[in-house]
């Protein structure tokens, strides 16, 4: 069978794969460079546990204040970041959710007697209202803080960041992948979309036509991205993703002694937090 | 020195019958073999095989020997056979990692793996973009790169481990004319400053017949042509065998055929 034999192309060298020249540089500043400004500057350890006491405040806190406040300090925080804006899409995009629990806890919140008003069978109570507005306001606060950290950190930084604290390499890739996840199957969505609209299928208009477009929308996307885990654990392999020990990192973002404090900080107070309910000083 | 595939046959797991072989091939350091055949010839087997990647992290059952270098690659683990064998596969978007902000980065991911010193993880990051001629993406975000592009960094991110090899499986089949230009200026070059043993497996024969002195067009597995890459593009057979020649060559043939001599006029012409 054929031993190849050098190409024109090939035969200028016959040297194995080595650098023809030395190299033309460090760390770009571009892998260096640190995201600036309040709140984004600091270390995305640091934010996570920030977003962490804001999750157990919102939820542990009973009644409104815990909500409330923890959604006026995001709030804030959105309005010096320069997120407000993300912030409001992504709790946009929780709307569907957070309709369903408000109706469900309006019309069916259990032991609640005092209706609103009477609709035939049907009678939304005040406590139901109240009780679906705060949990609305708990998982606002929720998706919300979670988001802040999205918006304010970049990806990299996060995932440097885990990897220096000793978080393995398949902890870290799937945490990154996980990110990634979402707007890669945004965009596998809107071409599958477009792929049905070109073969004819109506996506558009009345509420049952879209329903009828779900399953071979669903399908594919599923298929596909099922698929692309195989090619993609394939490819990792190929680039030695599972060498022993640990990698070298590019990027170190900084950890100074205030990030430090704010973070012991924040995880005092979560078992603050968490001490006070448990022992019923607070709700 | 080589890759040396000798009597393979292998088959998927759960397979009746066998994808690949019975089949021998070998590709040494600066040489390119090309590969050509029909869907389903075998082709992306063969690479997965010759990489390494089957059976050792695909499954199946691999009969005969795969050797790098005099070593047996069975008895090499997928982060060794990495670093010999850098593989390239069809889809640009699936094979980045998806997790780095910018096209520095994503080459850098494979040394990085290594766990090398930092020096090293630079010096091999930037030798590689400099030799697939992409110095000038780096600092770009990898989400946002056209296809021909994304395969460029996919390229660099393979060669970034220093692979004696390169194992391409038709690096082109998603790019349109001018990323496939793109990537073929890429692979000539590559071919020319690492001297790495490439095997290019390619459904476009004009890239074939560019960078390939050497060809093998399977069927069902098997060796069906092979020999210089000009002879096995030029035999009259193979058409029957799914593979297209180069327009070039399709139509000096018709010309020839129709009584009018090829003349290097025609050539510049078509240059």
């Amino acid at each position: 069978m054929p031993a190849a034999t050098p190409s024109p192309a090939a035969a200028a060298t016959s040297s194995p794969a080595a650098p023809a020249a030395p190299p033309s540089g460090g760390l770009p500043d571009y892998v260096t460079r640190r995201p600036r400004g309040f709140y984004r500057a600091m270390n995305p350890a640091t934010k996570l546990a920030i977003a962490a006491l804001e999750i157990v405040a919102a939820f542990l806190v009973p009644g409104w204040p815990g909500p409330i406040a923890v959604l006026l300090i995001l709030v804030a925080l959105g309005l010096a970041t320069h997120t407000l804006r993300g912030l409001a899409i992504i709790g946009l995009s929780a709307s569907p959710l957070v309709i369903s629990i408000l109706l469900v806890n309006l019309f069916l919140l259990p032991g609640a007697t005092d209706p609103i008003l009477r609709l035939g069978p049907l009678a939304p109570t005040w406590s139901g209202l109240a009780f679906g507005a705060i949990t609305t306001a708990r998982l606002l606060a929720f998706s919300s803080a979670i988001a802040l950290v999205y918006l304010t950190t970049p990806i990299d930084d996060l995932l440097a960041d885990l990897s220096r604290r000793g978080v393995g390499r398949r902890g870290v890739f799937v945490v990154g992948a996980a990110v990634q996840m979402v707007p890669r199957t945004v965009a596998r969505a809107a071409e599958i979309v477009d792929a049905q609209r070109a073969r004819g299928m109506d996506t558009e208009g009345h509420v049952l036509r879209r329903a009828r477009g779900v399953l071979p929308l669903a399908a594919p996307v599923v298929f596909g991205a099922l698929t692309e885990v195989e090619e993609r654990a394939l490819a990792l392999e190929a680039r030695a993703f599972s060498a022993p020990g640990r990698q070298t990192l590019l990027r170190v973002p900084g950890d100074p002694a205030g990030d430090r404090v704010l973070r012991w900080a924040a995880l005092l107070g979560i078992v603050v937090v968490v001490a006070l309910r448990i022992s019923g000083r607070v709700g | 020195m080589a890759i040396e595939l000798a009597g393979i046959t292998y088959r998927y797991a759960g397979a009746s019958r066998a994808s690949l072989g019975p089949l021998d091939l070998s590709v040494a350091p600066g040489r390119v073999l090309g590969v050509a055949g029909a869907n389903e010839s075998g082709k992306t087997t063969l690479c997965l095989v010759t990489a390494g990647l089957a059976p050792a992290v695909v499954g199946g059952k691999l009969e005969g020997s795969v050797r790098v270098d005099g070593a047996d690659a069975a008895g090499l683990k997928p982060h060794e056979l990495a670093q010999r064998c850098g593989m390239l596969f069809q889809n640009p978007s699936t094979q980045l990692s998806g997790t780095t902000a910018t096209v520095f980065e994503e080459t850098a991911f494979g040394p990085a793996n290594l766990g090398l010193a930092l020096e090293d993880v630079l010096e091999r990051t930037w030798w590689a973009l400099r030799a697939v001629g992409i110095e000038g993406l780096a600092p770009r975000d990898p989400a946002r790169l056209s296809g021909g592009q994304s395969q460029l960094v996919a390229l660099a991110g393979v060669l970034a481990l220093r692979p004696r090899y390169l194992i391409l499986d038709e690096p082109t089949s998603e790019l349109d004319p001018a990323g496939t230009a793109l990537v073929a200026d890429a692979l000539v070059r590559v071919a020319r400053e690492t001297g790495a043993g490439i095997l290019l497996v390619e459904h476009k024969t004009e890239v074939l017949a560019r960078i390939a002195a050497e060809m093998v067009v399977l069927a069902r597995g098997r060796a069906a042509l092979s020999g210089p890459a000009t002879e096995v593009l030029g035999d009259p057979r193979l058409a029957e065998l799914g593979v297209e020649a180069p327009a070039r060559m399709r139509l000096e043939r018709e010309l020839r055929a129709a009584g009018v001599e090829w003349t290097a006029a025609l050539d510049e012409a078509l240059a």
